[in-house]
């Protein structure tokens, strides 16, 4: 990794599971930021969802590809949304003590005077029948700058050694 | 109890926070939205599945060969 990278915060889930994963006062001093997201979920339909600053607001928009080994699938959020939803978080219908992966990367985080744009990739797997692949854009129609990111999967809960690094990326 | 992972960036203090009845609702009526949500979608493309094997199938019924109605696609 780039030594422009420094690892700001890093957490691991402990036996109880966690409901969220919340980065709270987020310095500004860096050009963009980047979580690494190493994860399981404990339902059948929990995908992850990113939300900023702890806005509820629907000013969020995101597209995703993605293929399953089967299938190439294009979705999107239809309008807007209160988070952007990637793909990349084994679920309990996976192979079990499995993790998926998830890259998340903001540029500009920082800034007071455009929209934030996001770029996730992902990839969770299931042996039994199929591996995703995908990569999701999204963007949140703010110019404020994000000092907080949380990740809360859509249903249940994230498990046990589930981890998260909140990187800070300097341009120099 | 279900609770939350906060990370203070500024001290790398890392808390863990019970959820409030509130959440917990709020919780539930997203995961009920999303399971609805992902519902649908499931619906919609295997109705599009299904339209698609019937018009095969009629293809087929009026003499074309497989080749050709792979073309199509």
């Amino acid at each position: 990794m780039a030594n422009t990278y420094k690892a700001i915060a890093t957490v691991t889930v402990g036996s109880g599971g966690a409901a969220s994963i919340d980065f709270q006062n987020i310095a500004s001093t860096y050009t963009d930021i980047s979580i690494n997201l190493s994860a399981r979920v404990d339902a059948a339909n929990g995908v992850a969802q990113i939300y900023f600053n702890n806005s509820t607001a629907s000013d969020k928009l995101w597209r995703r590809l993605y293929g399953d080994g089967s299938s190439a699938v294009s979705d999107n959020s239809n309008g807007t949304s209160s988070y952007v939803r990637p793909i990349g978080i084994n679920r309990s219908d996976q192979t079990a003590s499995t993790f998926g992966n998830m890259s998340i990367y903001i540029p500009n985080y920082a800034s007071s005077s455009t929209y934030k744009s996001v770029s996730v990739d992902g990839v969770n797997e299931n042996n039994a029948t199929f591996a995703e692949a995908a990569f999701a854009a999204g963007l949140w129609q703010s110019n404020s700058a994000i000092t907080r990111v949380t990740i809360i999967p859509s249903s249940g809960n994230f498990v046990q050694y589930s981890t998260a690094t909140l990187y800070g990326i300097k341009n120099s | 109890m279900t609770h939350k992972l906060i990370v203070d960036c500024s001290t790398g203090v890392t808390t863990e926070v019970e959820l409030t009845a509130e959440e917990i609702a709020q919780r539930e009526a997203d995961a009920a939205a999303f399971a609805e949500i992902k519902a649908a979608e499931e619906a919609a493309a295997q109705a599009k599945a299904d339209a698609k094997a019937s018009a095969q199938a009629k293809l087929a019924a009026l003499g074309l060969t497989p080749d050709e109605i792979s073309a199509l696609n």
